[in-house]
């Protein structure tokens, strides 16, 4: 049975395009077949991230207007098989999109995937409303900083109530994805840890992503940062993370990168 | 310790931790309710003029929210009747409620002549009780 998944937050600029792209790649290669779904229409960065740019030729919003067929707009990944992409429009406008349309194209993308991934645009207006409508499973993504968690507890409090499993009676299940973490920062009691944000929002932790060079360094390539370097800190706690949605149980920790002599020394004191 | 302390600037995620927590206490509070001060006011007005004749635009209700305790303000204009010996005064009487966790005593503020006696005992402090559950 496919799951759809939005990946939302409220705020801007916290990962949620990054993570989509990290989660996706690490559930397709994992032998799922995915689907991710760019919901932000006008401000498109999905492909850009995913090193697709160059291969949109239809979007969404074709789609859903019925100027182009599904398989058409759909471009598949050409270093995992078995993941595609849905692009958004960057010409469009966000009203283009119809809450029938994105019913009918997601129904029919569960059909032909185990995962619909949707990526939510920032903000709580029809594009991220869109986005997390038909979602079974939503991933809040916050960063440790006071502006990121209170856009996740409105976002929390959208999905309990403006989803279409919110309004049949059903819940949409949570969980917390902290990006850009630093475990020194926090120890020393300049940021946010993670049993505040947990207490804060209470909803169940699904990884915490350190923050990491790796990051940039794959969104420059165009690459999500699983598949380009796999052993990395962020990569390794994205594919606990996607180990998690498909039901494993792992213990949540802060995977770290292997640091120098130097950084050993001055890294254990400053926890 | 001492001189690490020294060295060290003190920590600021509690401080972020606290203001969320105080924040977003209030923001889930009126979220699904957003309309909440409309309701306060109909039934208010309701209650009121079940014994006076209240204008539609005589009732204005105000929430400010604070860190410890949250006002409800409710200003009723109440039209002084023709007769020349009727006592109340023109002026609009205004009622302050204060947070449960504070003492949750009514306080009759502004309104010379202490309009309180025309106003029977009771009402302010059932009206102020609704208003602070919420």
């Amino acid at each position: 049975m496919a799951k759809v998944l939005v990946v939302t937050s409220g705020k801007g600029g916290v990962g949620k395009t990054t993570s989509t792209a990290a989660l996706g790649a690490a559930l397709a290669t994992a032998g799922k077949n995915v689907v991710l779904i760019d919901f932000d229409v006008g401000l498109r960065n999905l492909d850009l991230v995913m090193g697709a740019e160059r291969r949109v030729v239809y979007d969404l919003i074709n789609v859903v207007q019925g100027d182009a067929k599904l398989p058409q707009a759909l471009i598949r990944d050409k270093r995992v098989p078995s993941l595609s992409l849905l692009p958004a429009s960057q010409t469009r406008d966000k009203d283009a999109l119809t809450e029938e349309g994105v019913a009918q194209v997601i129904g029919e993308l569960k059909e032909k995937f185990d995962w619909v991934i949707c990526d939510s645009p920032a903000g709580i207006e029809r594009g991220a409303t869109l986005a997390m409508r038909y979602a079974d499973i939503a991933i809040v993504v916050t960063n440790p900083e006071v502006s990121s968690v209170r856009d996740s507890d409105r976002i929390i409090g959208l999905l309990d109530s403006k989803t279409k499993r919110a309004e049949d009676g059903e819940r949409v299940e949570k969980h917390l994805l902290l990006t850009r973490f630093d475990a020194v920062r926090a120890g020393r009691g300049e940021m946010l840890n993670v049993a505040d944000v947990l207490e804060i929002l209470s909803i169940p932790l699904l990884g915490i992503i350190p923050e990491s060079s790796e990051v940039l360094r794959a969104s420059n390539l165009g690459s999500p940062v699983t598949l380009n370097n796999p052993v990395s800190a962020p990569a390794r706690a994205y594919f606990d993370a996607a180990k998690r949605l498909n039901g494993e149980a792992l213990e949540v920790i802060v995977p770290s990168d292997r640091k120098g002599l130097f950084g050993k020394l001055f890294g254990r004191r400053a926890a | 310790m001492k001189l690490i302390n020294f060295f060290r600037r003190p920590s600021t995620a509690p401080v972020a931790r606290e203001r969320l927590q105080i924040l977003l206490a209030h923001e889930r509070a009126v979220s699904g309710k957003s309309d909440l001060i409309a309701i306060l006011r109909e039934e208010i007005m309701a209650v009121i003029a079940k014994h006076f004749p209240v204008d539609q635009e005589g009732i204005k209700v105000k929430m400010e929210r604070g860190e410890v305790v949250s006002t409800l303000e409710v200003e009723v204009e109440i039209p002084t009747p023709m007769c020349p010996s009727f006592p109340l005064p023109a002026k609009p009487v205004k009622v302050a409620a204060v947070s449960p966790d504070e003492t949750s005593q009514a306080k009759e503020l502004g309104g010379a002549g202490d309009p309180s006696e025309f106003i029977y005992d009771e009402a302010p402090t059932e009206m102020a009780k609704t208003g602070t559950e919420a």
